[in-house]
Order: structure tokens, then C-alpha cells, then sequence
């Protein structure tokens, strides 16, 4: 059975972009603990010879002409965004 | 018979002999749902102004132009892009988020002349099997005000339940249409995957996401999968395949039909009640001519692993596009750019939504990717074999849509596997990606219970037939729940 710190899920989280506190990694990694090792059980099967599905369907490339359409209006596609200036979305500083 | 019980075709014939116009219709379904909506909690954002409009434009439309659904009211699940309409997939994180396009199953229920009234309440991006994780509100079950409607499609459930609206569209990735409609006693269709567009549907998880139909009637839910299937050039997975008359395959004739009954599906943790009411409903199937075998798909097992490994993997790719840059929430503490992106993320999105983003991430991160995310693309194909020997000899496989009824709201919130557990008869069919409805078929201490049926890759036509037989024959659909009493008609 695999062990899940603490610090493994503040990694974690770190790497999905999520801020997470002391108390809460601590919560989370018994939960993740408990599910993943109940993801264990996949162990039990030799899949040494199955080839992985990725997707159910038979998928084929879809290609389109290669020609320009219009795509969506400046000030429409802007209307959901907090800040924006001169047609640019503003975001916090990058470089200190 | 009040009007929030009547068919599709009972609302047509009322139109077209004018003894009700649309605008009519409209204002009753809006009446309904604001005498309701204190109870139930389904609608999140409502459609009024612009329903009512449209409503009264639509009765100027001359009768031979007017389809099968026209005119009548539908409601969408809030992971569904509605252009001017608010939708937040139930997240903090689209607190506001106004979207400017429409889904192509929206554009689809405006071809046919729908009128969308609203919004309807989820689990925070799909995530969950009970509308408890909704950031906004908690939908209740019209059948009893203290349990889950189910979910994630819950809202969809209840507002159809509770006869708010004749029709609502889900979504369902791992039973997110099948479990609700089983839990609130009305009709629900996952669709094969590809045949609905996903374009303008909230991603969950890519290769399991699918849009269908929720209504009281098997034959009202094939008319409105007619409306909505068919391939779409901006869903590259959406199956270049001919959409047929679903409506036309209800010919009431299931002679001769081979029903695979898996033995998986009555083993450990499925109530009684849930056995007993498909046993009693395969006799009911058998007296009408079909023929049911035992059969075995071995890998049942594996499959509630093998989804959590997968969805959670695509959960944690398809929501790292919630930034709070370009739309949605922003966190207003922020000094620097990281700061920025892990203060958003942390304060919009709800723990059950944090538990799969950080499951994904871990399953795909560097050392355990062979371990977890491909070891659950194996299996994944093993789990469709079986499905795919099981059709060889069976028409459809008929089973419990859900273990138990309706369980009562925080009864299991806090407790994530046994939470999962609720699906363990409806994953399989995503991971297959074959099709399968949930129809109601009993009761357990006054809550419903459903019958799944699933069908073979692009065959709902099946599906729906047997449907349709174990409705006509049986008279649990036409049960309505206490809500009903007293409220707006």
C-alpha cells in the first residue's frame, strides 16, 4: 500500500496550481491515500499484452481546407474579461 | 391530467387546437418553477425575459412549419454554454461568466424550436453524485425534500421530476444523466459516445463526456435525442454516422429479443430492492417475448478504478485552462503572477473538484504514469471487450441503473469512495462508450428506482424500444411525487 505525505501533496498541488495550507495537504493526503489505494486493485490484472484505449471510437485526423474565416469580434470575446485596456487583457506583473 | 404530466405530443395538440399558445405554456412553466423553486432548488439562472419573447414571436409561426417540439420548454444543465445566459458548470470559478456563443446542442434546440427557460444545477464541473458539490445551491429530490437528487445532473433530474419542465439536457461521464433520472424516477439517456457534439459542453473528461436527454416519457426523450445527435465539424469525436428516427424504433415488438442479465451487477453492495424491482422487470420483458440469459462481464470490478484513474487524469488537464486571466473568477490577493494562478484556482474551485485536479496530476506526473494513468488505459480496453463479446450474443444488457435509492443530503459527503461507490453499475458504459437509458421501474421506501439498459454502439434504436415495451407495461412513470400537491399546475 503506498503512503501519501503530506509534502507529496503539496507537490502536487503546486504542480496543478492549486495553494493549499498545512491542515488541508494534511486532509487531503489521507483521502488521496485511500483512493489511490483503492486504484490498487488495477494490480491484480496482467495487462502486459493490452493495448491501451485512449479513445472508444475509431478516430480519424479531421483536415479542413486550408482558408481563413472570420473569427470572433474584438470587443465580444473582451466582455468577460476583468481588466483589459486598449483591446489587451491586463494581468499581474510578470517580472519583478 | 395537469399540465406538467402531458407528452409532447398531448402539449402539440393543445397548441394546434388552440386551447393554449406558447406564451401560455411558457408563462405556466415559469409559474411552476417560482412556485417550486423553493423547494426543489434545481434552476440556477433563469431565461425569462428572453423565453417569454421568443415565446410570443413563435406563435406566429404557421403550423405546417412547426416540428414535433416546437414551441415546448426545455432546461439546460449549467455546464452547457448558453450565449447571454449566465453558465458556471455550478463554480465559483465562472461566478458571472457570460458566454458569447452557444453550444451546437443549443443551436440545435433552437432549430427545433425549443424555448430554453433556464439553467439547471449540477455538481461543481460534473464532479460528483449528488448536487451537493454545487457551489450555488443544493438541489433537493422531489420525491423526499431530505435526500440527493443525484448527480451530477441532479438539477436536470429534479426539474423534470418535480414537472417544472417536460424536458432537460445532462451530461453524463460516468452516470451523470443515469443515476439522477434513477433517483428522481424519470427517463434518462446516455447517448454512444460521439453521437452528440460536445462543442460548447464544460470538459470534464474528454473521452467519457457525453450530452443527453432527460424526460418523463421514453418516447418524449427519443424526440428530443433526434433533435439534438449528429456529427458537427467543430466536435472532431462527434461520429459521422446517420442519426435515424429514434422515434420510429418504438414499435412496441421485442419478440425474440436476447437480454444478457450480467451477474456482476446483483453482487455485493447492490440492495435488494434494486434486485428484486429488474427481476420483476425482466419477467415483464420476458412475458412480452424476450429471452434472458445470465451472463458475466468480468471486469466489472476493475472499472470504478480504472474511471477515477482516467476522468481525474483528463479532469486535471482540461481545468487547468481556469486561470482567471481571460474569464471567470480572480482572486484579488495576489503578488505576483504564480500567486495569481494558485490563489484563483485555490479560492474558486470547491474541494471535490481540488481532490480529482490533484488525483490527475499525481496519476500522470513523472514515475507514476505507467503505474496509474496507462495501467487504467489497459484495463480500460479490457472492460470494453467484454461489452463487445457480450453483443456478439445479446441485443442489450439489462441491469440496476444504481445500487441503492436516493440517500439522504451530508448522509456521505465527507466520505469520497463511498461516494464514488454510487456508480459502479454506470461507469462501465462510459468506458465502453455504448449507449444505455435508465427508466423507472419501482421503489424502495417511497424513492425510485431504475432499470438500465444498454445497448451496442450506435443502437439507442434497441434501447429505446425495450424502453418502451417495459413502460408501456408497467406504470411507474406515471407515479408523481408530493411536490406536486398544491403547487401551480
Amino acid at each position: 500500500m503506498a503512503k501519501m505525505t503530506k509534502e507529496e501533496v503539496i507537490e502536487v498541488a503546486h504542480l496543478a496550481r492549486l495553494a493549499i495550507t498545512d491542515e488541508e495537504a494534511e486532509h487531503f493526503a489521507d483521502q488521496l491515500e485511500a483512493i489511490t489505494n483503492a486504484m490498487e486493485l488495477l494490480n491484480e490484472l496482467d495487462t502486459e499484452n493490452v493495448e491501451p484505449t485512449t479513445h472508444v471510437l475509431q478516430m480519424v485526423n479531421v483536415l479542413r481546407e486550408d482558408k481563413s474565416i472570420p473569427g470572433l469580434d474584438r470587443e465580444l470575446m473582451l466582455k468577460n474579461v476583468k481588466e483589459h485596456e486598449g483591446g489587451q487583457v491586463k494581468v499581474p506583473t510578470i517580472l519583478e | 391530467m395537469s399540465l406538467v404530466e402531458k407528452t409532447a405530443a398531448q402539449l402539440q395538440e393543445m397548441i394546434h387546437t388552440k386551447e393554449m399558445t406558447i406564451a401560455e405554456l411558457t408563462q405556466k412553466a415559469f409559474d411552476r418553477i417560482e412556485a417550486l423553486e423553493p423547494k426543489v432548488d434545481a434552476f440556477l439562472a433563469l431565461n425569462k425575459e428572453r423565453a417569454t419573447q421568443q415565446a410570443g414571436e413563435m406563435d406566429k409561426v404557421p403550423f405546417a412549419d412547426r416540428g414535433p417540439l416546437f414551441g415546448l420548454p426545455i432546461g439546460v444543465k449549467d455546464n452547457i454554454v448558453t450565449e447571454g445566459l449566465e453558465t458556471t458548470a455550478s463554480s465559483r470559478i465562472l461566478e458571472g461568466f457570460n458566454p458569447i456563443y452557444n453550444a451546437t446542442v443549443v443551436e440545435k434546440l433552437k432549430e427545433a424550436g425549443m424555448v430554453t427557460v433556464g439553467k439547471l444545477n449540477m455538481d461543481e464541473f460534473a464532479m460528483g453524485s449528488s448536487n451537493e458539490n454545487s457551489y450555488y445551491k443544493k438541489t433537493k429530490n422531489p420525491w423526499n425534500l431530505e435526500t440527493v437528487p443525484g448527480g451530477s445532473s441532479g438539477g436536470s433530474a429534479a426539474a423534470v421530476a418535480a414537472g417544472e419542465v417536460p424536458f432537460t439536457l445532462g451530461s453524463d461521464t460516468g452516470g451523470s444523466i443515469r443515476q439522477p433520472a434513477a433517483f428522481c424516477g424519470v427517463v434518462g439517456m446516455k447517448p454512444t459516445y460521439g453521437r452528440v457534439s460536445r462543442f460548447g459542453l464544460i470538459a470534464y473528461a474528454s473521452s467519457l463526456d457525453q450530452i443527453g436527454p432527460i424526460t418523463r416519457t421514453v418516447k418524449d426523450n427519443a424526440l428530443l435525442l433526434n433533435a439534438i445527435s449528429g456529427h458537427d465539424d467543430k466536435d472532431s469525436t462527434s461520429a459521422n454516422v446517420e442519426v435515424p428516427d429514434f422515434t420510429a424504433a418504438l414499435t412496441g415488438d421485442i419478440t425474440g429479443l436476447r437480454i444478457g442479465v450480467p451477474k456482476e451487477y446483483f453482487g455485493e453492495g447492490v440492495g435488494e430492492a434494486a434486485k428484486q424491482a429488474v427481476l420483476d422487470a425482466l419477467k415483464v420483458l420476458e412475458e412480452r417475448g424476450a429471452i434472458c440469459e445470465e451472463i458475466s462481464l468480468p471486469h466489472s470490478k476493475y472499472a470504478l478504478a480504472t474511471y477515477y484513474l482516467l476522468a481525474s487524469s483528463e479532469a486535471s488537464s482540461n481545468l487547468s485552462r481556469f486561470d482567471g486571466i481571460r474569464y471567470g473568477y480572480r482572486t484579488e490577493k495576489a503578488g505576483n503572477l504564480l500567486e495569481f494562478y494558485m490563489n484563483t484556482r485555490s479560492e474558486g474551485f470547491g474541494d471535490e473538484v481540488k481532490r480529482r485536479i490533484m488525483l490527475g496530476t499525481y496519476a500522470l506526473s513523472s514515475g507514476y504514469y505507467d503505474a496509474y494513468y496507462k495501467k487504467a488505459q489497459k484495463v480500460r480496453t479490457l472492460i470494453k471487450k467484454d461489452f463487445d463479446d457480450a453483443f456478439e450474443k445479446y441485443d442489450v444488457i439489462i441491469g440496476p441503473t444504481t445500487p441503492t435509492p436516493a440517500f439522504k443530503i451530508g448522509e456521505i459527503i465527507d466520505d469520497p469512495l463511498t461516494m464514488y461507490a454510487n456508480d459502479i453499475l454506470t461507469i462501465p458504459v462510459n468506458l465502453a462508450g455504448v449507449p444505455a437509458i435508465s427508466v423507472p421501474c419501482g421503489f424502495d421506501n417511497g424513492l425510485p428506482l431504475g432499470l438500465q439498459i444498454i445497448g451496442k454502439y450506435f443502437d439507442e434504436e434497441t434501447v429505446y424500444r425495450v424502453a418502451d415495451v417495459f413502460e408501456q407495461a408497467t406504470d411507474f412513470h406515471k407515479k408523481t411525487p408530493q411536490t406536486w400537491e398544491g403547487a401551480a399546475q
